[in-house]
């Protein structure tokens, strides 16, 4: 039996004393597609976050194992080299630092770790054409500086942009439809789909239903108060879109 | 996993990797400050007459004048007789090549990344001229043959004053007269090398001329003085660094630099200073006062200074241009690091005289751990400058929650035709910025450098491009362990 990429074991994590995460469960295999789904609060970003490495929480109890190792004892970059990637829901600005220099820094990095050769940029350029056009992003962008004056949708498609020149083995996608109108959703999971193989997988977090018609999840998990109340396959999600969140709360609790 | 603060705590401060001393047989005057000490002085360098007496004419000067006050530094009171105005390396007489400095010396300036020998480029690049100055001496100037050729003379002010005394005597004060200010009139007193460099008529310097001080001896101030005439329609781009030891004493700098430039003339001058900053608990460290300007003496001329300020205890300078010439330019862009106990008061001073003249600041300061960073900028626009424009940026970067950015902007105009424009920001290093890049792939010091880096690219750009790789080296060094 093969390792799962991802196995997260009763996983409990906290934010300013602040229990989030109450015991999250989640195994993944490379090749699958896995949706979270969940009410405001559920903890849904902060999985995301705990996974990619922030500072911020403080993981009390539990393992997570990424291709068989201990993730929970390295550092964010570490992770990110290894092949974990997050589309942030809330793309930060980095003035003074152009998309060109980031993107081909980010690049190396990670060949680097993978034992491949540094690109100049005119390489990380030539590998970037397809992508660019995949996604609808303008090649004058990349001398502009990270995210700065991008629009939501120019800042969602970037991050696309970026998972697909660092071919991730696992990529995290924090609500990416969030703010998107239907033109740019479509962009965005064209993007995503180009990428499914059984090489990847993908935890694509949101909050609507809306974008699993575009990126069909092979699974899709419900999270409440920190914890995954249920899984199923992809029609979980169209129950939740008609009866809402409300079979999973607690009696009395309103979403 | 260790939270970010856990691994900060864990590095050290990074050390300042220049603070070895040279184990040199110097000669030294005793500690004091008399008449009797700036003849010797003068004697010691062979002047003439005319320049032993320019001296004793700024020292009275001098001694009627007192330490300014109105700066927000906290400078410990400096005992002027507590420290000796003159140590030079003891093998030096006239030296003729390179093989006679010695060996200590060549190696110095090789731990230094300093190309002494021609055959050196420098960064594997690029040919500069060097002008090294070790204490009180240049020791060693480079490419002095193929400058000439060109009719440009690139030599130590010493050599200058008793080789080329009219150009000497025409321009030394021009710009910064000795009653300028408390510390100009003691440089002018007892300044001991730097560099002279003329540009004739219609030349365009061959290559990029630059000056590295290193200051060694203890108890010794430092007070070069430079001087940079650039004729009608000439062009140079000059560069100097500067590096001291490690010592628990602080150590004076106090520098005076004029550029002249006349009519389609331009001179780019550039610094990146990294003198020892003390340690990590505010002991030790240089004294950087200096007193920096340029005069755009003829119509079309342009002067633009650059500077990446990362060491010193204190860093106290203004570069300054003087827009006499119509359509003359004036630039001024800066980044000031402070870091752990240092403090910097620094801007600049852009005085609009002659006709559509313009002025660019972009003025760039990064203060960390408990560091203390003032923008000090006076944009002056007189009465018969028609038709002014300036533009300055000024940003600060906060680094943790202990350090201080201070902006101290005058902008005094009197003609209604000028346009003057400020634009300033404040931010910090996001924690979310750093881990944005971390979950790319970068380390957080690569993450913060790069942050960093590019909140200096405006005036990074602005350096010649060997010394902009420098300059983005030293900064990611500087920085290494104040993230917090």
């Amino acid at each position: 039996m093969t390792t799962p990429l991802l196995e997260i074991r009763n996983l409990h994590a906290c934010a300013d004393n602040q229990e989030i995460l109450r015991g999250v469960n989640l195994t993944i295999n490379t090749g699958e597609v896995h949706s979270i789904m969940g009410p405001n609060g559920s903890g849904k970003s902060t999985l995301a976050q705990v996974l990619a490495g922030k500072a911020d929480y403080e993981v009390t109890q539990g393992e997570v194992r990424f291709k068989g190792n201990d993730v929970l004892d390295m550092d964010p970059d570490e992770r990110a080299r290894e092949g974990v990637f997050l589309a942030f829901q809330y793309p930060v600005e980095i003035p003074g630092v152009s998309n060109m220099q980031f993107l081909k820094t980010a690049l190396n990095a990670v060949r680097k770790h993978r034992g491949e050769s540094a690109l100049d940029a005119f390489e990380v350029l030539q590998t970037l054409k397809d992508k660019l056009e995949l996604l609808q992003v303008d090649q004058k962008l990349l001398e502009r500086s990270v995210n700065q004056d991008f629009s939501g949708g120019e800042k969602k498609r970037y991050e696309i942009l970026q998972m697909a020149l660092l071919e991730p083995a696992l990529a995290i996608l924090d609500e990416t439809d969030s703010g998107l109108d239907i033109d740019a959703l479509k962009i965005v999971s064209t993007g995503v789909n180009a990428m499914r193989s059984a090489d990847r997988a993908f935890l694509v977090i949101t909050h609507y239903q809306r974008l699993l018609n575009y990126i069909v999840p092979d699974f899709v998990h419900v999270l409440v108060d920190g914890v995954i109340v249920k899984s199923g396959g992809k029609d979980l999600a169209l129950e939740l879109e008609t009866n809402g969140y409300a079979a999973f709360l607690p009696t009395g609790a309103s979403v | 996993m260790t939270t970010m603060t856990t691994q900060l705590e864990q590095w050290e401060a990074q050390q300042y990797k220049w603070g070895f001393v040279t184990d040199i047989e110097a000669d030294t005057f005793p500690p004091g400050l008399n008449e009797d000490v700036i003849r010797a002085l003068s004697a010691k360098k062979n002047e003439p007459e005319w320049m032993t007496d320019w001296r004793l004419q700024a020292y009275h000067r001098w001694l009627d004048m007192e330490c300014p006050d109105w700066a927000k530094l906290n400078i410990a009171p400096i005992d002027y007789q507590a420290i000796s105005y003159y140590s030079a390396p003891k093998k030096k007489p006239e030296l003729a090549s390179l093989d006679e400095v010695d060996p200590e010396l060549l190696d110095t300036y090789n731990k230094l990344g300093i190309p002494l020998e021609e055959q050196k480029k420098l960064a594997g690049v690029a040919d500069v001229a060097v002008d090294a100055v070790f204490d009180s001496v240049s020791v060693a100037t480079t490419f002095k043959e193929s400058l000439a050729k060109a009719g440009v003379i690139f030599c130590p002010i010493s050599e200058a004053i008793r080789e080329h005394p009219d150009l000497v005597q025409q321009y030394l004060g021009s710009v910064v007269p000795q009653s300028d200010n408390f510390f100009a009139a003691l440089n002018s007193a007892v300044f001991t090398d730097g560099s002279f460099v003329y540009i004739p008529k219609g030349v365009r310097c061959p290559m990029e001329l630059s000056t590295y001080f290193r200051i060694n001896a203890a108890s010794t101030g430092q007070f070069e003085r430079t001087l940079i005439i650039a004729d009608k329609s000439a062009h140079v781009s000059y560069l100097e660094g500067c590096t001291a030891p490690q010592r628990d004493e602080n150590q004076l700098h106090a520098a005076v630099v004029e550029l002249v430039a006349m009519k389609d003339a331009t001179i780019k001058y550039s610094t990146i200073q990294n003198w020892y900053p003390g340690d990590e608990n505010g002991k030790g460290g240089i004294y950087n006062f200096v007193t920096k300007r340029g005069k755009c003496a003829g119509d079309n001329s342009h002067i633009s200074w650059t500077q990446v300020e990362t060491g010193s205890a204190i860093t106290w300078k203004y570069p300054s241009c003087i827009l006499m010439g119509d359509n003359s330019i004036g630039e001024f862009y800066s980044v000031a690091l402070t870091k752990s106990h240092q403090q910097a008061d620094t801007g600049t001073k852009m005085i609009h005289i002659g006709k559509n003249t313009s002025s660019t600041i972009v003025a760039k300061g990064i203060s960390a751990q408990v560091g203390q960073n003032i923008y000090r900028g006076l944009v002056s626009v007189l009465k018969g400058a028609d038709n002014a424009r300036n533009y300055t940026q000024c940003d600060s970067l906060l680094m943790g929650d202990k350090c201080g950015a201070h902006t101290f902007p005058y902008i005094d105009v009197r003609n209604p035709s000028a346009n003057v424009e400020h634009e300033a920001t404040t931010s910090k290093v996001g924690e979310d910025q750093i881990f944005y890049l971390q979950q790319r792939g970068m380390t957080q010091e690569e993450a913060v450098s790069m942050i960093v880096n590019g909140f200096c690219r405006d005036v990074f750009r602005e350096l010649p491009m060997e010394f902009a790789v420098e300059a983005t080296k030293l900064l990611s060094l500087s920085l290494e362990g104040s993230v917090g």
